[in-house]
């Protein structure tokens, strides 16, 4: 990440932390990305930070700091969801830029496309009850100490939607070992007052979980939308917090 | 051209009358051939001509100093919601698709419905959708509804957009004809829209999107003489949607508007590439010469009546300005879109049809299309005998239920039952949120609210009709379609703006299935003009059948769109407070008629329609507003199917609250709880406000009853408790679900 | 008597295989020209008991008919080996 821009206007009153970094956000734009202008808004409206499109087509990051891949059905899911777009000119530098140690968030169709490019650890499978599911759910966050989660109350169950009908966490029993022994577990599905339980795990997501970060920490992924959670309009704004973590400038 | 000749024999077999096969040869002055022939037919049906109902349609009312479009003269109504703003929305069947193979049928409905907006240069922002099925226990109607519902979800869940609300709703009558009527509306900047037509000699005629198969033309290829057997096991018997190329057409078509070069375009629905040049001619009193051999296709050796009716989804017709061939190239070169000329517009006003440089067809565009040349029919109509025999219900008839017992069995019966219950099991599968714009997720209304980004209007819609009164009375019935919508939308803190219609009827040729059609367009009529709602456009779906061959139920299904200029004045349906006032605005009735209670309960088949004074609905909608705006009351819920009962329950229920409320003796308790009365309100206020609150509604001469509180999770009526919130609450979201899973 | 079906389910020739389309369109974008058309469908491997290879097939037939292929869109062929 490049050093810092500072930026004047964004003192924040809800903010525990002021932002100390400004970042140039890249979402990036696959045929059939759906989400993409949802979090170009609130990267660009809400959080007030330079955003700009990168085309599946292009090779080119145009200097981001951040890239965002957003949700939506690339390529119509057709084959299995991310499959097809992992393999888009674009995706070739975003994993050149993750193994550099560039930070990288996927959401729902965004954290399919990383684990299907290999950037995140396990696949995400047709949901337990075979149906598309769109609703409010609550997830807890499991580690603070994540670029995207560091302003977040572990003790607290968040409000944020899910849309997906491929959002069922899975790997082999290895794997989730090492995720859990790496504290690389981002968020897990839990009930509204943090009850983490199988009940509450609204896909049969192994573990409940909801969203990873890799071993680097520097690449996200989770199947739940912050960007809808980040407007005071649609009457949550749970998510706002994640996108106010990004900004609050790296790790000690 | 084509030598072989057609005979009035071929002209019926597709579909086409003797005379009207006499009058196509006097259009043409001569003898038309096969291709000539199987244009007209699909041109001249009930689809696109609306042969059959355009006499009455157009006693509607059309003009509103909002609208920017008049019915039927785009592809969708256009309406001026101002800075510099405007809607386009429609509602359309896709009935008959969906009784075939409900998932593609419904998934097809909503990829047309979602093009006729984009097409005219709007961005859909959010869907609803209205379905109608049979007895939900049957195995077959499980199937129905998994299938459309699936198909709703995937199409319009990968498109993009949102699917904000709808309704759902089962009755005998659509055991084997189910109906799913979709709708969609857009934001489009005035000035910005494009329109279906096209002009300009020379310009170039491009087809964008997929490529064209042998898709929906079984009636025409079975009537063409050299049908083989092959050729027979080619024919796809559904249309496959694709949602991944519908949302590159979307984003290519808006990109080729911004660019400037566009004369007109339509997209290609019932009767393809045939329709689309036709009615954008005729409307640009051009003419087009067109090369189908250049057209893209899927299926080797298509015949030139195959392309040219042929529907394949997600395509589009593009007039351009000359020279600016490489724009447009360039632009779906960049979305992986098929981009072909296929043609050049000219000033003949006639279509000529060419396929490998050889004359196929040559036909005149206006005689083709509604307004010009197509035919126009009065049908017959009578009042069928059911009709006198639903005016002999009288309330006495019912005995009174008495115990506590029965009355919470009813209540249990209602909350329970698949017409009421919650929708959740349907709504979860469609995403309701993507584009962060929908108001309602977290507070829910009586109509869905979507916020306009960048301005500060939201845009309330809703798709309404309860088939049960309109077939108990066409006129009434339709009247109280069209005042629910409104009220929905007063409710929720619209300004009622349009409608569009999707009037789904019987077959037209049997005068009392008529006799339906033209009391629904009166009853439409008269509460249109009291809302000042004009109808801006929709889709007539006649030929649904029931098991006893009779009619379906007589669905006029009302979709309105309604606007709020601060979208600060979004209001609940749902009880913020325990302690907070509870009031019924609008007057009580000794009523049950149609209920879902006296109808599924009390297993009385016919009754007439609801209570419904079209002035007390004006004046209580009016009243509503004001309350509204002066922030008086904190949630608002207009009473509907289940009566009181289930309106208190569905404002209970969200905030895990519950009422105590007193009934009037006035009235019969199951006719003040359970009846479906029209033109009430449930408002809840805060006590502190009670003193306003009354001064408002008596200066406004509204009649209003404080029924009781809120209470913080109990539903009580004259002092007895009847259940805990919480246990109705699981039993409403889940009563839906559990059928489905038996 | 012991058999395995192997069956194939595969969209209707003439109708859209929008699946195959987009899988295409992600060939051809990672230089792969020269394919010419894709279709995707499903394989589906079954074990069933039956007292004789005909009877077999009638059995293989009828589910493929009742469920595993929906005859509206899609077709069916299977292979039958006797374990």
């Amino acid at each position: 990440m490049k050093k810092g821009r500072k930026s004047a206007k964004q003192n924040h009153e809800t903010l525990k932390i002021s932002y100390l970094w400004a970042m140039k956000f890249g979402v990036v734009i696959f045929p059939g990305s759906n989400c993409d202008q949802d979090v170009i808004d609130v990267l660009s409206k809400t959080m007030n930070q330079e955003v700009v499109k990168l085309w599946h087509k292009d090779h080119d990051l145009q200097g981001c700091d951040f890239i965002m891949l957003p949700g939506g059905f690339s390529y119509g899911d057709y084959l299995r969801s991310g499959a097809i777009a992992r393999f888009s000119p674009i995706m070739q530098e975003v994993i050149q830029h993750a193994n550099r140690g560039g930070y990288v968030m996927g959401i729902c169709n965004g954290f399919q496309i990383l684990t299907e490019a290999g950037l995140l650890p396990g696949a995400l499978l047709r949901n337990q009850e075979q149906k598309f599911l769109c609703k409010n759910v609550y997830v807890k966050p499991q580690t603070t100490s994540l670029l995207a989660t560091q302003l977040l109350d572990t003790n607290k169950a968040y409000k944020i939607p899910v849309a997906h009908g491929e959002g069922r966490f899975y790997t082999d029993a290895d794997t989730l070992k090492k995720i859990q022994d790496n504290d690389q577990v981002m968020f897990r599905y839990c009930s509204h007052d943090g009850i983490i339980a199988p009940e509450f795990d609204c896909n049969g997501s192994l573990d409940n979980i909801a969203g990873i970060t890799n071993e680097g920490r520097n690449v996200f992924g989770m199947m739940p939308h912050p960007e809808r959670a980040a407007d005071a309009d649609l009457g949550n704004t749970d998510g706002k917090a994640i996108f106010e973590s990004l900004l609050a400038g790296v790790l000690a | 051209m084509e030598q072989t000749l057609t005979t009035v024999e071929t002209a019926k077999q597709l579909g086409l009358l003797e005379e009207e096969f006499e009058k196509i040869k006097s259009i043409l002055g001569r003898t038309p051939n096969f291709t000539e022939l199987s244009i007209f037919s699909v041109m001249w049906s009930e689809h696109c001509s609306y042969k059959n109902s355009i006499v009455w349609l157009k006693k509607l009312p059309k003009d509103s100093p909002r609208m920017l479009a008049k019915a039927g003269e785009e592809n969708a109504g256009l309406v001026d919601i101002g800075d510099g703003l405007a809607c386009s929305f429609k509602i359309e069947s896709h009935n008959h698709p969906s009784a075939i193979e409900p998932y593609q049928g419904a998934a097809t409905g909503v990829g047309g419905i979602n093009r006729d907006i984009f097409t005219m240069g709007a961005r859909p922002i959010a869907q609803l959708n209205s379905l109608r099925f049979g007895d939900i226990t049957k195995d077959k109607t499980k199937g129905l509804l998994k299938g459309v519902v699936k198909g709703i979800g995937d199409y319009g869940n990968a498109f993009g957009i949102p699917t904000v609300g709808g309704e759902l709703f089962f009755d005998p009558s659509y055991n084997i004809n189910p109906l799913v009527n979709a709708f969609s509306a857009g934001i489009v900047e005035s000035g910005k829209t494009v329109s279906a037509t096209s002009y300009g000699v020379g310009n170039p005629v491009f087809i964008v999107g997929s490529a064209t198969g042998k898709d929906g033309i079984h009636g025409a290829a079975f009537a063409s003489k050299d049908i083989t057997e092959d050729s027979a096991n080619d024919l796809p018997s559904v249309q496959v949607g694709d949602p991944f190329q519908e949302k590159l057409l979307l984003e290519a078509t808006l990109d080729v508007i911004e660019s400037g070069c566009v004369i007109g375009m339509q997209d290609m629905g019932a009767a393809g590439i045939t329709c689309s040049t036709s009615e954008m001619s005729a409307k640009g009193e051009h003419g087009m010469e067109i090369w189908l051999d250049k057209v893209p296709t899927r299926q080797p050796n298509m015949k030139p009546f195959e392309i040219l009716l042929s529907e394949s989804q997600e395509r589009m017709l593009i007039v351009v300005k000359k020279g600016e061939e490489a724009t447009i190239k360039k632009i779906c070169d960049k979305w992986d879109l098929y981009c072909e000329q296929i043609g050049v517009v000219n000033d003949s006003k006639r279509l000529t049809y060419f396929q490998n440089g050889e004359l196929v067809a040559d036909v005149p565009a206006d005689d083709l299309v509604l307004g010009g040349g197509a035919p126009v029919y009065h049908r017959e109509y009578r009042e069928p005998a059911y009709f006198q025999e639903t005016k002999k219900f009288k309330i006495d008839s019912v005995s009174e239920p008495k115990s506590l017992e029965e009355f919470k069995k009813i209540a249990e019966h209602l909350v329970s039952h698949p017409n009421i219950c919650s929708r959740r099991w349907v709504s979860e599968q469609y995403d309701s949120m993507v584009g962060t714009a929908t108001m309602t997720t977290n507070m829910p209304s009586d109509a869905a609210i979507v916020k306009i980004k960048g301005t500060n209007k939201a845009i309330a819609i809703k798709v309404d009709c309860n088939s049960r009164y309109v077939n108990a009375d066409p006129e009434e019935g339709t009247a109280i379609a069209v005042a629910e919508a409104a009220r929905n939308i007063v409710c929720s803190g619209g300004e009622p703006l349009a409608i569009t219609n999707c009037l789904n009827f019987g077959n037209p040729y049997v005068p009392e299935v008529y006799w339906h059609f033209v009391g629904a367009i009166k009853g439409m009529k008269k509460a249109c003009e009291k809302f000042e709602t004009p109808v801006t456009g929709g889709n007539v779906s006649f030929y649904n059948q029931s098991s006893d061959e009779g009619p379906v139920f007589p669905t006029p299904t009302i979709g309105m769109l309604g606007l709020l200029e601060d979208k600060s004045n979004a209001m609940t349906l749902a009880f913020q407070k325990a302690g907070d006032l509870i009031y019924l605005v609008g007057e009580a009735q000794n009523d049950i008629n149609s209920s879902e209670y006296l109808y599924s309960y009390q297993k009385v088949a016919l009754s007439p329609a609801p209570h419904f004074d079209l002035e007390e609905e004006y004046k209580v909608q009016n009243t509503i507003k004001e309350l509204i705006k002066s922030k008086a009351i904190t949630s608002a819920h207009d009473v509907s199917d289940g009566g009181l009962y289930i309106a208190l329950l569905e404002a209970a229920m969200p905030k895990h609250l519950g009422f105590s409320i007193k009934t009037n003796s006035d009235f019969r308790k199951d006719a003040y709880l359970f009846g479906e009365s029209q033109s009430r309100v449930v408002v809840s206020v805060k006590a502190e406000q009670k003193a306003a609150f009354e001064e408002m509604l008596k200066s406004k001469n509204t009649g209003f009853t404080l029924l009781g509180e809120v209470t913080s999770g109990v539903c009580e009526i004259d002092g007895e408790t009847w259940h805990q919130t919480s246990d109705m609450k699981h039993v409403y979201d889940n009563a839906l679900g559990e059928i489905m899973a038996n | 008597m012991k058999f395995t079906a192997e069956i194939d389910v595969m969209p209707k020739k003439e109708l859209l295989d929008p699946q195959g389309k987009a899988v295409m369109l992600g060939l051809e974008h990672l230089g792969l020209n020269t394919v010419q058309d894709v279709r995707v469908g499903k394989h589906i491997t079954l074990q069933l008991e039956a007292e004789n290879e005909a009877e077999a097939k009638g059995k293989v037939e009828d589910a493929c008919k009742k469920l595993l292929a929906n005859l509206i869109m899609e077709s069916y062929r299977f292979e039958l080996h006797q374990n």
